[in-house]
């Protein structure tokens, strides 16, 4: 088992003509992963990259291939438009990679979700995968290996350290998903853990969050009312100032909220073991198996 | 991105908002005519985009115009928590009866923008929110259906307001509602809202933030970026599509991914360093990137080290050794560097850099500790 993406994932690729999308979609299917279909609004009938059938439209698609996950690679001002088609498309998982969407159009599209089935996971995210069996996203595969320790986080390159430093140390991951460092997301900390916990395959989780929000509040307060399975995290931004964007739109402490000590404190009132830096994430982990 | 007051209040004006008619005066002698003009007292205002320009002294009320030169002169030229007044702006003076605050922000954990009113107007809203968390009152605004006439009434009611100043009250709520909106902004707040003598309310002091995503749809906004607000650094970086924060330490650090970035300056701490900046050189960062963001590190006078942690992915270890090796030959150094090169194409990257100067590390533990060892040997 694992969660959200498997060997059933049947993958449709909005924006798989572009640069990004068709570079990544050559990545996802040398991985592994079975993608079915590509979206490119004007280019249907065509062939994209790995002879995948090109529809102009996400129903299109579905109809056609039954692709049950989207991936989103479109520029930012045609993202939320691709977000509200993969939806009323009826596709369960929608996974955004995009960066750079206005908050108040991810605001009213986050609003819309709510009222499908639809989940997102997103935007400005790496994606997310299951080790040997599918990727979805950006990530570099051969830095994952399959095993028993969940990953959920707001970043992405801290991610791909923190799983690579597990995988050296011979540890595997059940599901690695990034959730986003966008201030409004589609999938929480909460959301991730809750599945983690009821996956059997996962035997511990690793949570890394950083400043900004009170997402990670609500995680410990999950975890300590909620959670069986142990969790570590870390807390990325413990020296950053606060009223400044750290890079991800979301990672700024405005108005004395979303500093990393009360983040940290908050986890650890919730028995959760915080490592102070990312190296011993992988050594905590160890010593739990 | 920041706007200064007056900028602020001049597009809540637009948005049916009542302000104040001020003028922007950038010597004393314009002050002067500029209070002149408006033929009683005026109150001059540094245009700085940091809080506290009052209790700093960048706030004078001045009754004549001679006096309104007088004190524009004092202030212009002002060092305001490091930043230097350039220009003032010049307010007629209002009658003030009672101070409230009203303001919009994005709040994350309710997924709604979110009204805040307050009766305690005029100070830090922060500090109202830290000692007197029942002072503030806030409605949260559906995205579909907008702000409703009857949560601005709510408003006006807990703020203890007359039944005669209702009707002006929520068309400001409304007014500033679709500023938000129209603007793409991430915070909008007047504070004060001034209930003037007569019984009228005005906008006396005004902040807004925009959404930097959002600025693709707004070439007027965006247009109205100050040059003077930001550092050269922050320009270079800018334009370079890099993200760059300043900061006080003396490890410089160039890393891709900001939760990576973030991680970084951490670990420079946590084995007894102080990181000298944020800067993310972003996915698939090409040569030229690299070599923009190490002049922009190279630049600060602090640096005693710089640290490279490049985890591949999209990042391809040996663009980013190309773009180091390249940037250290424009600019030449004698700070010492440490690279830690890992994924993609990293035993290249590591095979490139061979040549030049540069001490390497496996990991970021021994990156950080050797970094913070070589800043001290300098």
């Amino acid at each position: 088992m694992s969660i959200l993406v498997n060997r059933d994932t049947r993958l449709l690729v909005q924006g798989i003509t572009g640069r990004e999308g068709a570079f990544h979609t050559e990545q996802m299917i040398s991985y592994g992963t079975r993608v079915v279909a590509g979206v490119t609004p004007g280019k249907g009938g065509s062939w994209g990259v790995g002879n995948t059938p090109i529809f102009d439209t996400v129903q299109e698609a579905v109809h056609a291939t039954g692709a049950n996950v989207s991936i989103i690679y479109v520029p930012a001002r045609f993202a939320p438009d691709a977000i509200l088609e993969a939806a009323d498309a009826g596709i369960p998982l929608i996974v955004c990679i995009t960066e750079g969407i206005p908050a108040l159009d991810m605001l009213k599209v986050r609003a819309y979700l709510d009222t499908t089935g639809s989940r997102l996971i997103g935007p400005n995210c790496p994606g997310l995968i299951t080790p040997g069996e599918a990727k979805v996203g950006i990530m570099p595969g051969y830095i994952h290996a399959r095993g028993p320790v969940g990953v959920v986080s707001r970043s992405g390159t801290l991610t791909y350290e923190v799983v690579y430093a597990l995988t050296l140390r011979g540890i595997g991951q059940s599901t690695a998903v990034g959730i986003g460092g966008d201030p409004i997301n589609g999938t929480s900390f909460v959301d991730v853990l809750k599945m983690f916990e009821e996956d059997p395959e996962t035997e511990q989780v690793v949570m890394i969050g950083e400043i900004g929000g009170t997402d990670e509040e609500r995680a410990a307060e999950f975890i300590r009312t909620k959670m069986t399975k142990p969790v570590t995290a870390f807390i990325a931004g413990q020296t950053a100032p606060p009223g400044k964007r750290m890079g991800h739109a979301g990672a700024i402490i405005s108005g004395g909220k979303g500093t990393a000590a009360d983040k940290i404190a908050a986890l650890q009132a919730a028995n959760v073991q915080v490592a102070r830096h990312p190296g011993e994430i992988a050594e905590i982990v160890a010593a739990r198996l | 991105m920041n706007l200064q007051e007056f900028q602020a209040k001049r597009i809540f004006g637009q948005y049916g908002i009542p302000v104040p008619q001020g003028e922007v005066a950038t010597t004393p002698a314009e002050a002067a005519a500029i209070a002149a003009r408006m033929g009683g007292p005026v109150v001059v205002k540094a245009q700085v985009l940091v809080g506290g320009r009052g209790k700093a002294g960048g706030i004078k009320l001045a009754h004549t115009p001679a006096e309104a030169e007088e004190v524009t002169g004092r202030i212009l030229g002002m060092s305001i928590k490091g930043l230097t007044v350039k220009k003032t702006l010049v307010d007629p003076a209002a009658d003030i009866r009672k101070e409230l605050y009203l303001g919009l922000v994005l709040d994350r954990g309710r997924r709604r923008v979110v009204m805040m009113a307050s009766s305690e107007g005029g100070v830090d809203i922060e500090e109202v929110a830290a000692r007197t968390p029942e002072k503030i009152l806030t409605v949260a605004v559906d995205p579909f259906l907008g702000l409703r006439e009857y949560q601005a009434r709510d408003l006006a009611l807990g703020l203890g307001l007359p039944k005669e100043q209702w009707g002006a009250f929520t068309r400001i709520c409304q007014g500033l509602y679709e500023c938000y909106l129209g603007c793409d902004a991430s915070l909008a707040e007047i504070n004060p809202l001034a209930v003037l003598g007569d019984g009228a309310l005005k906008a006396l002091d005004g902040k807004m933030v925009l959404d930097d995503s959002a600025l693709f749809r707004h070439p007027d906004l965006a247009a109205l970026r100050d040059e003077d607000d930001e550092t050269p650094e922050e320009r270079t970086a800018r334009l370079n599509d890099l993200s760059y924060v300043k900061l006080d330490g003396e490890i410089g650090c160039m890393v891709n991914g900001a939760g990576l970035a973030m991680a970084t300056m951490d670990i420079i701490k946590f084995y007894g360093g102080a990181p000298a900046n944020f800067l993310d050189v972003g996915g698939g960062a090409r040569a030229d990137k690299v070599a923009a963001a190490l002049r922009i590190i190279l630049s600060d006078p602090n640096v005693k080290a710089v640290l490279f942690n490049i985890f591949g992915g999209i990042t391809r270890g040996d663009e980013v050794a190309r773009g180091i090796l390249a940037a250290l030959a424009e600019v030449p150094t004698r700070v010492p560097m440490v690279v830690r090169l890992v994924g993609t194409n990293a035993a290249e990257g590591r095979a490139i850099l061979a040549q030049a100067n540069m001490i390497t590390a496996e990991t970021l533990a021994e990156a950080a500790q050797k970094a913070v060892a070589a800043a001290k040997g300098a």
